[in-house]
């Protein structure tokens, strides 16, 4: 599939189009980043009625400096038995793919580092390297719970990708393109509204993806340590955190083109609408995390293939008969008949749904 | 919670077991060792009695003897007695166990072992359990540092 | 083809973030199922029963701060108890009613840590620990009034307290009292229903009666699986025959039955610290006990309700000043039996959650 032309105006042609941009994209990913892990700590802090990191620098705010620094000094512990070279790639292999994800992600109009026109297509298939990544990490520690850690998670991102891809083929047909721009110029309504059941179908499988609350049992503090990451130490550890929080803000950015809007918006320009969402999704991520239990693996795959699976099938067969037999009819009626569908079939799969097995016999 | 008078139990359970009571109070009820297990039963099975619950095993190191302390308890019928069995050998004391009876005997009957050195016959996992397993000696006797 | 799979042992411990002390489980695990478990531990052991037999009555009670460090007060007060039934020493009222004071509030704080610290190995990060500790702090300051203490209080003396609670100690307790009841009730609507937290504790990691009675748990434990004992209420000691209490229960002895039912006790703490507080006499706090005490010849076991099951002390004097045998029935050492029987069959984080449910702290299973 061939690339879009890009806009005939750009001084230095097609090289300092992507110069530029990828600069803008490090910068964005890594400075964002920073912010995110700040505003994550201070609203966590509040939310649990004590006051979060507040000395270094006016408010904390150099508090994400303080720990870069403070990584990047750390001795880098290698286990004796682990496979080296493995040990080594894993965290490379896991942040890769979150930085290539925002390629496609529309800043502004006009403003995208490459408008492919299958641009969804390839975040679905990027955003899956990363287990890879995290698989090779538990691996390469030769610590049966790193082991045990990478394991669920593989488990655990296999099973949600369906649903998550299957909201996501919801959002596609209403905007008739695969392309991120395309998407966001075909949101009049922000497909919020119209697609109520595959955002939250979306936003809870991408919760699971990234390793999130309340599904972070792969790093769950209490269980296995720290799961894959346990024997990492260093640059590499804050490697690892970089692709949490990239993913996380990678989601954000998704779940803001996909169903918010991207960067439409009246009065302010474009791209201080788009960082408004992202940080409003942020936020509610922050919000879940604080405020939840964690699942279990077996109520974690049961979630995933029990509720999720058979409600995006739905979705995807009620957003594509609306398709086909009201062409004409007004958007805001689909919109409160979509919502009324949610509610009766989220309650109506809650009732029939179990969560996980009980005890197993042994 | 009624305290049973060990008097009063000694002549019923004289009557069952002759020769099983060394000697009895109305605080506690002395028992033979060899009898420990038929007794215990007794006092277990016996619908009026109905001791069910162990609340305790301890050990005292009297130089001459070492003495083991059962606390039971009844929860159904809230009365307890404290019945209290001797062992006169030094080296390599040995009594019957009553896991089989009350399972709460299991980890207080290792600490004994562990502690004292009585070893419990019948109990399936006699190891030392507060100390660590080379350990030499048995630190609660009184002849011990 | 079929694919070969074998169990893997793994040590979980006795390091580790969640176990609530240093514990060993050597668990063997076939994929995610617990097939075995086997507890380790002794980590901890200082050898207090053997320490006490060289100090004097009065300077035991330290040591037995140090036994639950998280509720010192009711350590002491079974101690005390056990030393005074020993020396037939009699305790003047007022003191009967702060030792009762104390205890309860104790009973409260101990509660809160160990809710807290089961949402916490649920997974709910850090939220519901962070509130309880906060409530824990104005209890904490109240111990302070009380004894310039915040952990190891070695407060209760043979024969009364060690001193006086100041002038400013009621009325703080009463406006602690009064906002209590508020923030109880908050924490439990917030977490009883949560549909996350009944997936994960109900039904998980069940005692059944019987076993629970075999195994002689006690406390918090016990009264889940549905068996009314609380020795406040069977063999009640010091002035609790005076004060009107419910024992909460459970019905079937899972993990949400032993949060709930503690929920409810601390609930009754507060019932009994309101009457406490209402009828506390004037007088004098200690009575006159002698500073080496020589108590006669013979034994003594005294029982309380502590926090986490029934605290026994199990004296014998042979008339000189330092106890001849002193042994410590800890509840949760004799809880931890039937740990093995609650495991297998669950999933590696069930265990963690079903450890934490039985509130456990090792200092005292390990003395």
């Amino acid at each position: 599939m061939a690339m879009q032309m890009l806009p005939p105006d750009w001084p230095g042609g097609f090289w300092a189009h992507w110069a530029v941009f990828v600069v803008i994209i490090f910068v964005f990913v890594l400075g964002v980043m920073m912010v995110a892990l700040w505003f994550e700590r201070r609203a966590m802090a509040i939310m649990q009625a004590r006051l979060g990191p507040n000395r270094t620098g006016p408010f904390g705010l150099l508090q994400p400096v303080a720990d870069a620094i403070k990584l990047l000094l750390k001795e880098d512990i290698v286990p004796a038995k682990g496979d080296k070279l493995v040990h080594w790639l894993a965290p490379v292999v896991v942040v890769a793919p979150v930085l290539m994800l925002f390629a496609v992600v529309p800043f502004q109009g006009g403003a995208i580092l490459a408008d492919l026109n299958i641009g969804i297509l390839y975040i679905v298939a990027i955003s899956s390297v990363a287990t890879v990544g995290i698989f090779m990490a538990g691996w390469a520690s030769n610590n049966k719970y790193s082991l045990l850690g990478a394991m669920r998670l593989v488990a655990s991102v296999v099973s949600y990708e369906i649903p998550v891809v299957l909201s996501i083929i919801g959002v596609v047909l209403l905007a008739g393109s695969l392309s991120m721009q395309q998407i966001v110029l075909a949101q009049d309504i922000p497909f919020i509204l119209l697609q109520p059941l595959g955002f939250l179908l979306f936003f809870i499988g991408a919760l699971a993806e990234i390793n999130r609350a309340p599904f972070d049992l792969m790093e769950a503090d209490s269980e296995i340590v720290a799961g894959f990451h346990t024997e990492y130490s260093g640059i590499k550890w804050s490697l690892f955190f970089l692709g949490e929080y990239g993913e996380a803000l990678a989601v954000s950015a998704i779940v803001t083109t996909l169903f918010l809007g991207g960067w439409r918006g009246p009065v302010l320009p474009p791209w201080l609408w788009f960082l408004a969402k992202v940080g409003l999704v942020f936020f509610v991520m922050v919000w879940i995390r604080t405020t939840v239990p964690r699942v279990r693996i077996d109520q974690l795959m049961a979630l995933a293939w029990k509720f999720l699976f058979p409600l995006a099938l739905l979705n995807l067969l009620i957003t594509a008969v609306e398709i086909l037999v009201w062409p004409a009819v007004s958007p805001w009626v689909m919109v409160a008949v979509n919502i009324a569908i949610m509610f009766f079939l989220v309650l109506l799969w809650s009732k029939l749904f179990k969560l996980g097995w009980g005890r197993v016999e042994v | 919670m009624t305290v049973l008078s060990g008097e009063e139990l000694a002549h019923q359970i004289e009557k069952k077991f002759p020769k099983s009571i060394i000697e009895s109070s109305p605080e506690c009820l002395v028992v033979d060792s060899g009898f420990l297990l038929g007794v215990a039963a007794y006092l277990k099975k016996t619908p009026r009695l109905d001791f069910d619950y162990l609340s305790a095993i301890t050990a005292v190191d009297y130089l001459d003897y070492f003495e083991v302390i059962y606390q039971l308890t009844s929860l159904r019928r809230n009365h307890s007695l404290v019945v209290k069995t001797r062992c006169y050998r030094r080296d390599n004391p040995s009594l019957p166990s009553v896991v089989s009876l009350w399972r709460s005997a299991d980890f207080q009957e290792r600490e004994i072992y562990d502690l004292f050195g009585i070893s419990f016959e019948g109990h399936p996992n006699l190891k030392r359990i507060v100390l660590w397993d080379g350990f030499q000696g048995h630190p609660l006797r009184k002849d011990y540092l | 083809m079929v694919i070969k799979t074998e169990p893997f042992v793994v040590n979980i411990g006795p390091v580790h973030p969640s176990t609530h002390g240093v514990f060993r489980m050597r668990t063997t695990l076939d994929g995610e199922v617990v097939v075995d478990m086997e507890p380790v531990f002794g980590y901890l052991h200082r050898g207090i029963e053997k320490l006490a037999e060289e100090r004097t009555y009065t300077g035991c009670i330290p040591l037995t701060d140090r036994l639950d460090y998280l509720a010192s007060m009711t350590n002491n007060f079974a101690y005390v108890l056990a030393v005074e039934k020993l020396a037939r020493i009699p305790v003047p009222e007022r003191a009967e009613y702060i030792r009762v004071i104390m205890a309860e509030l104790q009973r409260i704080a101990s509660h809160l840590i160990a809710v807290g610290a089961f949402l916490n190995d649920c997974g709910a990060f850090m939220t519901p620990i962070v509130y309880m500790i906060r409530e824990r702090e104005k209890i904490l300051d109240l111990f302070e009034m009380a004894c310039g203490q915040r952990l190891t209080y070695n407060y209760m003396r043979v024969g009364g307290v060690s001193q006086d609670v100041p002038e400013e100690f009621v009325p703080a307790l009463s406006k602690f009292l009064k906002v209590m009841p508020g923030w109880i009730d908050e924490y439990d609507q917030l977490l009883k229903e949560n549909e996350i937290l009944l997936a994960r504790a109900k039904g998980v990691g069940i005692l059944p009666k019987e076993l629970a009675i075999n195994i002689a748990a006690s406390g918090p434990v016990l009264r889940a699986s549905g068996v009314k004992w609380d020795i406040r209420r069977a063999d009640p000691y010091s002035i609790y025959d005076r004060f009107e209490f419910d024992i909460p229960t459970g019905s079937v002895g899972d993990c949400y039955d032993r949060y709930r039912v503690r929920v409810e006790e601390m609930r009754q703490s507060v019932r009994i610290l309101k009457q406490a507080l209402k009828d506390l006499p004037e007088g004098e706090v200690r009575s006159d006990v002698p500073h080496r005490l020589h108590p006669p010849v013979g034994e003594a076991y005294a029982h309380i309700e502590a926090p986490r099951g029934e605290l026994g002390f199990y004296l014998v004097s042979d008339g000189s000043i330092a106890p001849y045998r002193f042994h410590v029935r800890a509840p949760t050492l004799i809880n931890l039996t039937a740990l093995r029987d609650m495991m297998v069959g669950w999933k590696v984080a069930d265990l963690i959650i079903i450890f934490g449910s039985i509130d456990i702290c090792m200092a005292e299973v390990d003395r």
